[in-house]
């Protein structure tokens, strides 16, 4: 701990933000600037017979019109797949289609005019004439014989097979077995619902062939090489500038490379002028790939006493129509390697068929993975508890990872680095009084009340990731982060970072780092992130990696900064470096036991700029760059105990009490930790009670709007109670582990168990997400009222 | 048709000239410039772009802008007086009431609506009084704690 690591600095980014000054892509404004809308596809599976763009082309203020076969002659390339598993069938996806469309929302046209409104009434006079197919729906119906083929060069709708485990060991857990929990799960749809709609403007010299694209992307540098790389070849990557200003909200959803970072800066190098499209939230609901939608089918192997032994699952992950950019590890690699949950199991198989189907490409959401396999071990945990008549932190705790077995190697590939799950569980139950719960719980159901109480406990791997590891398992990229510092020669900092934050308060948790690091005052260091041209490489921010990876280049980088300067100051001061000290506090370089023998900070930056004494060999001038490659993922963990009512009448449920504990390591700011942990975990409660993206069988997104998409709001909740221990990472200097995406991955489970708790009276085993008052009052009515 | 509006935003006296179907918030933000109100849905479900009219707080992607004409429009860049934040935005900053800031401008002006009519309203009357505004990062804890602590603030300096 530093004078700043550790503590809840207050943000630096909120005076614009609580002043109106954001700079979202939506604001921005430039000379002469067009705007461009799309024609969306009405039907989930359709040929397009012909276009006719005749009359919207002819409409007074509409600059032109553009269709999918524009824009291939036009020499765009396919939306590119950067994470393939192996032997992975590629559905063709190009930005505009040209000949058939394959989910409502697929995109059809685009119109370019000289405003919004313009724009907007043009996509009415686009006469296309549609032949509409069947569609098909339903993540394992869909691969059913004599269903409709999604892309007619993919049998059965499959577009991979993976598994994971010792399958050997797996079948010998269940042989062996005194018990066997079944069951079938749904882990619904979700969409994201980022408050920032997605945006997009470019802005083409012809003069001089650069482009700047400004998009709502968590890594803009991702964009930039798919953009140079692939989708827009004609632009060179040096002269191709991505900026992601402020940007409102991610959750996953915005680190995808989309069709509309395509045909925005095609149209505006086409044209000439700057343009500008922006989301309706109606486009957001049909086109930001959306979340989750696993069926599994999984069982667990215990001994009579509560052991756990084994786990088998089989998971159908819908894809969508289309393989969105990293679509195929979700359901694979970032899943199936957590189905040891916390738990000791030797005996551990898993299997994923992804199919596509007409509706909106799945990819990655808050957790991304891992709360479809947290929820799914979770469960069959608690249900194992309650068939085997246990209490479910009894048998919890009956097959933790023991502190003193880290790093533990589980069946399913990973090392998990640190933790105390017994620890965490301790604070759990004496945070919540859990004892003191059960009895409050049983007068309740005495006196006929339904109180539930729910336990949820996870591990997740985060801060991805080593880069042979994530190329080994099919990323065609690596997951390192780079960061750069600028010492300027009045000693003030600018600090450059690949990492983007879109709410995770880097602006503020970086300059704690790096002001700790070269002894500085906070307000001395600024971030700069989200600009291809101001920082040259980063990777962005997705899967809880920016602490741990991004603040660790930034980290390193520092220690190049304080090795200059010592070997500075060591010639300056006519002394040998080893008789020197760096002074944590206020950035001097002093003499050992001598503090008044010292070279301050900012007169040390400027003698590195003037020059004009420097040691031999030693060059100008006082910044630095670092890669740094982990070498390992992190892996925190939490506990979650959550205290619901039902009511009889309505099937309403409350949420009475929410108590959680995590494990994410050291902490740099615990303001903006709480803040994480506490959004995440209602994030979660919202897929777990509220959420559900329907789609009916025509490929309609029922619940495509925010009338009909229910999300989590301010009176749903109590005050949530959100505890930590601390379990340093070793797989950093830092000792952090990800944050981000815990609540979700854990409260999810938490809360159904308690529901099924509170149910405990009736017959129910199990209840699928959302836990909805409908389903609730139904099965109430079913067990007699 | 061109409509002539005439209203006073932020203390100023503004005019223009709109379509019939200019949503107010287009007008705000692409005529007048003023970007800090969002727009977060097209259903009048989420509240990015709440502001004041009138002291009532409005959400401002269902309201025209002829509707606003000879009317008092208070937005999120209005807020602040010489300099100094309002309580509100204050205590936004100091309870860590945002992550994002996508939904802050709308949530600290329904905020001030509430406060407005309900100087001190109890933590279930925030709640209520917030649910029209849809935030997807904080979890609503740290915007309830900012309500109560601008509450007891404004209670303080008045």
């Amino acid at each position: 701990m530093g004078k700043y690591i550790g503590k809840s600095v207050k943000r630096v980014e909120d005076p614009r933000f609580i002043q109106g000054q954001g700079k979202y892509v939506a604001n921005l404004k430039l000379p002469n600037m067009a705007h461009v809308t799309i024609l969306r596809s009405p039907h989930a599976h359709a040929n397009i017979k012909s276009i006719n763009t005749d009359a919207a082309k002819a409409m007074e203020g509409v600059i032109n019109v553009f269709t999918g076969q524009d824009l291939i002659d036009g020499g765009v390339g396919k939306m590119p797949v950067i994470w393939q598993v192996p032997d992975n069938k590629i559905p063709d996806r190009w930005p505009l289609v040209p000949d058939k469309v394959r989910h409502v929302g697929d995109s059809v046209a685009a119109v370019v005019a000289e405003d919004a409104y313009i724009a907007t009434d043009a996509l009415d006079l686009i006469e296309v004439d549609y032949e509409v197919l069947e569609a098909t729906i339903g993540a394992k119906a869909t691969t059913e014989n004599g269903k409709p083929l999604v892309h007619d060069e993919i049998e059965n709708n499959i577009s991979f097979k993976w598994g994971l485990g010792d399958r050997e060991a797996c079948d010998k857990a269940f042989e062996e077995a005194d018990h066997v929990v079944k069951l079938d799960l749904i882990n619904q749809r979700m969409i994201a619902n980022a408050m920032e709609p997605r945006a997009c403007a470019a802005q083409w010299t012809a003069a001089t062939e650069d482009m700047t694209v400004w998009t709502t992307s968590q890594n803009p540098h991702i964009i930039r090489f798919g953009l140079s790389a692939v989708t827009l070849p004609m632009l060179d990557e040096h002269k191709l500038r991505v900026i992601s200003p402020d940007v409102g909200g991610g959750f996953g959803s915005k680190i995808f490379h989309y069709p509309e970072e395509v045909i925005v800066p095609w149209i505006a190098r086409k044209i000439n002028r700057p343009c500008k499209w922006v989301a309706t939230r109606s486009e957001s609901f049909m086109t930001d790939s959306q979340g989750r939608d696993h069926v599994q089918n999984c069982k667990m192997a215990l001994k009579s006493d509560g052991t756990i032994t084994g786990l088998y699952a089989e998971l159908h992950a819908d894809m969508g129509a289309y393989l969105s950019s990293i679509a195929p590890l979700i359901p694979t690699v970032i899943c199936i390697t957590l189905f040891s949950g916390l738990y000791k199991n030797p005996g551990i198989w898993g299997e994923t068929t992804g199919t596509l189907t007409n509706t909106v490409p799945v990819d990655a959401y808050r957790g991304a993975g891992r709360p479809e396999a947290s929820y799914l071990v979770e469960r069959l945990v608690d249900v194992a508890a309650q068939e085997l008549k246990m209490d479910p932190i009894e048998i919890r705790r009956k097959n933790f990872i023991g502190k003193d077995e880290f790093p533990y190697q589980t069946p399913v590939a990973f090392l998990y680095d640190s933790g105390d799950y017994h620890g965490m569980f301790d604070k759990l139950e004496e945070n919540a009084d859990y004892k003191g719960m059960r009895a409050a719980q049983a007068k309740a159901k005495e006196d006929g009340r339904l109180v539930g109480i729910g336990i949820g406990g996870s591990v997740e791997a985060s801060g991805y990731g080593p880069a042979a590891t994530v190329g080994a398992l099919g990323f065609y990229g690596g997951m390192w982060e780079h960061g750069a510092i600028r010492v300027h020669p009045t000693g003030k900092v600018t600090v450059f970072t690949g990492s983007h934050a879109h709410g995770q308060g880097h602006e503020t948790t970086f300059a704690q780092i790096v002001a700790d690091k070269l002894g500085l005052d906070v307000a001395d260091v600024d971030v700069v992130h989200g600009d291809t041209d101001l920082v040259t490489q980063g990777m962005g921010t997705y899967g809880s990696r920016s602490a741990a990876v991004g603040g660790e280049a930034l980290s390193n980088a520092a220690k190049s900064i304080r090795e200059k300067l010592v070997a500075l100051a060591a010639h300056l001061m006519e002394v040998s470096e080893d008789d020197l000290v760096y002074d944590d506090e206020n950035g001097n370089v002093q003499v050992k036991g001598v503090p008044d023998k010292s070279k301050p900070f900012a007169e040390l930056a400027f003698a590195a700029y003037s020059g004009h004494s420097l040691p031999e060999g030693m060059d100008p001038g006082l910044e630095t760059s670092a890669y740094y490659n982990p070498g390992n993922f992190t892996f925190p963990s939490s506990a979650h105990l959550v205290q619901v009512e039902v009511d009889k009448d309505t099937g309403e449920i409350e949420i009475q009490k929410y108590i959680a504990v995590e494990d994410c390591g050291n902490v740099i700011n615990p303001m903006v930790v709480e803040g994480q942990i506490v959004g995440g975990i209602v994030q979660g409660v919202g897929q777990a009670l509220y959420e559900h993206g329907i789609y009916d069988d025509d490929g309609q997104l029922v619940s495509g709007s925010m009338l009909d998409y229910t999300m989590p709001r301010a009176d749903n909740f109590p005050m949530i109670d959100s505890d930590r221990i601390e379990t340093p990472s070793p797989s950093n200097s830092l000792g952090v582990k990800g944050v981000g995406e815990m609540g979700s991955i854990t409260s999810p489970p938490a809360v159904v168990n308690a529901v099924v708790d509170a149910l405990s009276d009736y017959d129910v085993k199990h209840i699928d997400m959302p836990l909805t008052s409908e389903k609730i009052w139904n099965i109430i009515q079913a067990n007699g009222g | 048709m061109a409509h002539n509006i005439t209203m006073t935003v932020n203390g100023q006296a503004c005019t223009g000239s709109v379509e019939a179907r200019t949503l107010l918030v287009d007008f705000l933000r692409d005529h007048l410039g003023l970007t800090g109100t969002n727009i977060g849905c097209d259903t009048s479900q989420c509240g990015a772009c709440t502001i004041m009219m009138d002291d009532q707080a409005i959400k401002s992607c269902t309201a025209l802008a002829v509707q606003a004409d000879g009317r008092e429009i208070m937005t999120i860049e209005g807020l602040a007086t010489n300099g100094d934040l309002h309580p509100l935005q204050q205590a936004f900053w100091d309870e860590h009431g945002l992550q994002c800031g996508y939904c802050t401008p709308g949530m600290i002006m329904s905020g001030v609506g509430l406060l407005d009519q309900n100087p001190e309203p109890t933590e279930s009357e925030i709640r209520h009084g917030l649910e029209g505004n849809i935030c997807r990062c904080t979890g609503y804890q740290n915007i309830v704690k900012a309500v109560q602590s601008a509450s007891q603030a404004m209670k303080g300096g008045s």
